[in-house]
Parts: structure tokens; C-alpha cells; sequence
């Protein structure tokens, strides 16, 4: 077993994988760019290492220097957080290449799964269903259209290198596609160093329901249970929960099944996600999150299991702590984003500092936070502040907990989601379970 | 009399889309920031010629500073 952990990430999920680190008696190492030298999970580490100035690609995305800061502290493995370098095959192949640990999966699986035109082709094979799109990044927009003209319109493009929501783009009618198609391939090549985008049928009023596997260095994969997770703004995630409200029973063993038969199909090895779009009674494969998922926690609330912890072990050479029979869904957990966006203005970044902060405690409540009073909020990072998650015995009570816990936050200095979150958790369709991806940007929270 | 064009968030200059001279229509982008992962453009008030642009690609601008001129 490794002994010390580097932790290539910054905010709320490098203190959530110390806190796992220390329950294994790890030793932890903290990485911080110039803009984060106060920022609270330097201070949770054993040891903190600076790795270069504020921008991301010149500090937390720069591959040789997190290699040199394990070297430094001698670390002897390297868990890479949610975003930055976590779906990087590179960053996996170079960690290996180092002699350290990468507590994540293989950097085959990586880069197979985060090539999506590919990860769509081998999850057919598997006998996963897909939307219905190009099989293969298209050459231009003419060709996009073409292709369009065959699956019908809506349709969105994304990018093939793509994740996180970045380089989409929606095409409501052919007159739009062209504008759309050089939006998708500029931002695709800014984000991915690569402008190729792929076509897909747009499924409109779809429910996001993705489900969490897990494999180990054995060869066992099992299913962790569903997650809902349709709220969304600009195809980010903002409000999350297990289990998904009103998913029939077959829909929902079609899913899990069909998740671990793909991860299976690839040898999935440690956390990973495989997102869904489910359409009625319907459901295609979007894409596959090779890491661990900001919202786990609704999954650890709702098990009772540590995904951080598992991870660590896994990484380790051990078989999974549970059999699929073992992994039970118990009560329901929401977690709802905290960002500093400013809903009123299209979700316009509201960096700043925190000049108060009050977060919620009681029963069936739990914080991810990777601010305090006195973080700045800068320009250069992800604007997530802290996951607020309640569960509960059923979901009446943990939606209970959460309309509690949203009334007694405040946070002040920076404008924040909170308000959209208590609309959100206050509205009809939320409470009774009917939500799709597209509310937000149609406005079913507006005033 | 030039108008000054202000940045209404905070962020990095990410692209300089215009440069002195060019002509730009109301809401055209004159040059776009990034702020928390976001592209964000600044957009021209209205029609007119570009005179100034008083940032380059790199800089961090505050909520409300000037980012060019138009004529």
C-alpha cells in the first residue's frame, strides 16, 4: 500500500479525499497555485507544495510540475480530484511512469472513454443503447447538416474530446446549424486542443440519470444505484439525488445493468460514471465520467459507503469491500451546488471575497466545503463554492432538511445560487419528482 | 466624443476579438473574458468604429474597467 497521497485538485473535493486519506492513515500532500496559497485545503494537508502561478494550465493543469511536487514530498501516489487533469490519460500515464499510484482507473480506459465518438462505439458493442448520432466526428458543417437532415431536428453538437458541458451546442433548426457549428468547433479546440465535434439527435424534456460503478484490479464491476441529476444550467450540474424520483423499476434495472455491462466491457477498474439521457421508458448512454463524481455524496448518504475510501483501497491492490448484493439503497440524499454565480444575470461568475459565511448543521446534514470567511473567490477557477447534501428516510424528509438547511445559509461578498436552490427546492414539479434537463433554461424557476 | 466600453464582470482577457479601426454593430463582442471557466464577451453599446483597445490577451480586468474606446 502507498503511504502518501498528493491530491491534484484545489477546493471542496481535495479536503473530501484528505478526510478519506487520514481514515486509511495516509499521509496527504496539498498542491496550491499563487492564487490559492490561503485557500483551506492547504492548510488540511500534512503538506502543501506551490506548483506555479494562478492560471490553471500554468499550475493545477501542468502535468510535469504535479510530477516533480510528488517527488518533492514524496508522495507515492496521486488521486486527481473531478475536473483539471482527472480525465487526462496522460497525467495517469505519467503518474505510472513516476512509480506513483494514480487512484483512478487505467489510462487505456481514460482515453477511451473520453474520446466520446469512440466511448459511443465500444458501449454499442457492449449492447448499451446510444442516441441516435454520427458514429464519427463530422468534417464540416455541411456534413453536420447532412447528417441532421437524417435524424431530424432538434439536434446538439458536441465536442468529441468533450465533458463538462463545454464546446455544446444546440440546433434547434437547420438555419442555425452553421453559427452553432463554430461556436462547437472553436470552443472544442480553446478547451480540448481538438475541434472535433460530433452530431446527436437532441432529446428535449429528457431526465439526466447517470449511475456509479465501481471495478476493481479482480475483474468484479458493481452498480452503486442511480442518480437524478436533471437540473441543470448551461449543461452543469446544480441539483442532484438518489434515488431518482419516479423512475420505473424496469427503466431503472435496464440502467444499472446496462452500466455494468460497459464498464465491464472495458475493464473498469476504481469509480467511474456512466451518464444516461432517459426518455420515458427509454434511456441511451451519453457519456462515461472516468473519476470520481463531484456529487458522490448523494451516493455514499444513500449506501452508507465511502467512495473515497474504496478508492484508495482499490488503488491499492484490494478487491472491492462489497459484493453487489451488499450495496443497498437506503432513504433518499439531495445535494444541491452552491455557486458563485449570480442567477439574476444568466449565471454571470461573481468572483469576490467571502466576507460572511453560515453553513447549516443538524440531522441529515452534510457540508463539502472548500471556502471559509476571508476566501477570495478568483477569476481563474471553477465557481463552486460548497455542496450542501440532506438525506433522509425518505425523500419527503430529506427535502424537508433542505428547505431548513437553504433558509439558515447565508453567504455574503459574493452573489451565490442560493436563491435559485430554495426556488428550486420550494417548486411543484421538484417536489413531486418531475423534473427534465432543460427547466432552468426555460425558466420553470423564474420569479 | 468616444464612448468607453467597460468590462461588467470580473476576469482575464481572453481574446482580443477587434483591434483600432474596425467597424462593430451593437452587441458585437470587442473583446471576450473568461471568468470561472466561462467565456464571457464584452459587447459594443452600439454601432461604431473601434479607436482603442487598452487591454491585452492575459490581463486581469476588474467589474467596471475601461477595455477600449469606440468612436
Amino acid at each position: 500500500m502507498f503511504r502518501t497521497v498528493l491530491v491534484a485538485n484545489r477546493g471542496e473535493i481535495a479536503r473530501r479525499i484528505f478526510r478519506g486519506c487520514r481514515t486509511r492513515g495516509l499521509a496527504t500532500v496539498a498542491v496550491y497555485s499563487e492564487a490559492d496559497r490561503d485557500a483551506p485545503h492547504v492548510k488540511d494537508a500534512d503538506r502543501a507544495i506551490a506548483i506555479g502561478p494562478p492560471p490553471a494550465r500554468e499550475s493545477y493543469l501542468d502535468i510535469a510540475r504535479l510530477i516533480a511536487a510528488a517527488r518533492e514530498s514524496g508522495a507515492d501516489a496521486v488521486h486527481p480530484g473531478y475536473g483539471f487533469l482527472s480525465e487526462n490519460w496522460r497525467f495517469a500515464e505519467a503518474c505510472a511512469q513516476a512509480g506513483l499510484t494514480f487512484i483512478g482507473p487505467s489510462p487505456e480506459a481514460i482515453r477511451v472513454m473520453g474520446d466520446k465518438t469512440e466511448a459511443r462505439r465500444r458501449m454499442a458493442a457492449a449492447g448499451v443503447p446510444i442516441v441516435p448520432g454520427s458514429p464519427e466526428p463530422v468534417a464540416d458543417a455541411a456534413a453536420a447538416q447532412r447528417f441532421a437532415a437524417t435524424v431530424g431536428y432538434p439536434v446538439i453538437l458536441k465536442a468529441a474530446a468533450g465533458g463538462g458541458g463545454i464546446g455544446m451546442a444546440k440546433v434547434m433548426q437547420e438555419s442555425e446549424l452553421a453559427g452553432a457549428w463554430a461556436t462547437a468547433t472553436r470552443r472544442a479546440q480553446a478547451a480540448f486542443g481538438r475541434a472535433d465535434v460530433y452530431v446527436e439527435r437532441y432529446v428535449e424534456r429528457g431526465r439526466h440519470v447517470e449511475v456509479q460503478v465501481f471495478g476493481d484490479t479482480k475483474g468484479s464491476v458493481v452498480h452503486m444505484h442511480e442518480r437524478e441529476c436533471s437540473i441543470q444550467r448551461r449543461h452543469q450540474k446544480l441539483v442532484e439525488e438518489s434515488p431518482a424520483p419516479n423512475l420505473a423499476p424496469a427503466v431503472k434495472r435496464g440502467l444499472t445493468e446496462a452500466a455494468v455491462a460497459g464498464a465491464r466491457a472495458i475493464g473498469y477498474v476504481n469509480a467511474g460514471t456512466l451518464e444516461f439521457l432517459v426518455d420515458e421508458d427509454n434511456f441511451y448512454f451519453l457519456e462515461m465520467n472516468t473519476r470520481l463524481q463531484v456529487e458522490h455524496p448523494v451516493t455514499e448518504q444513500v449506501t452508507g459507503l465511502d467512495l473515497v475510501v474504496a478508492q484508495l483501497d482499490v488503488a491499492a491492490g484490494a478487491p472491492l469491500p462489497w459484493p453487489q448484493d451488499a450495496v443497498l439503497q437506503r432513504g433518499a440524499a439531495i445535494e444541491v451546488r452552491v455557486y458563485a454565480e449570480d442567477p439574476a444575470k444568466n449565471f454571470l461568475p461573481s468572483p469576490g471575497t467571502i466576507t460572511r459565511l453560515t453553513v447549516p448543521t443538524g440531522d441529515g446534514i452534510r457540508i463539502e466545503s472548500g471556502v471559509v470567511e476571508g476566501t477570495v473567490v478568483s477569476v481563474h477557477y471553477d465557481p463552486l463554492l460548497f455542496k450542501l447534501i440532506a438525506s433522509g428516510s425518505g425523500r419527503p424528509q430529506a427535502i424537508a432538511r433542505l428547505t431548513g438547511a437553504l433558509e439558515t445559509c447565508v453567504v455574503e461578498g459574493v452573489k451565490t445560487t442560493l436563491p435559485l436552490l430554495r426556488t428550486i427546492v420550494a417548486h411543484p414539479d421538484f417536489r413531486r419528482g418531475a423534473v427534465h434537463t432543460q427547466m432552468v433554461e426555460q425558466g420553470a424557476f423564474n420569479g | 466624443m468616444a464612448e468607453e466600453i467597460k468590462a461588467h464582470i470580473t476576469g482575464v482577457v481572453f481574446q482580443v476579438t477587434t483591434k483600432p479601426g474596425d467597424r462593430v454593430a451593437a452587441g458585437d463582442p470587442v473583446i471576450v473574458l473568461e471568468s470561472m471557466k466561462m467565456e464571457i464577451p464584452v459587447e459594443a453599446p452600439r454601432a461604431g468604429a473601434v479607436k482603442e483597445i487598452r487591454v491585452r490577451e492575459g490581463q486581469t480586468v476588474q467589474e467596471g474597467e475601461t477595455v477600449a474606446l469606440l468612436e
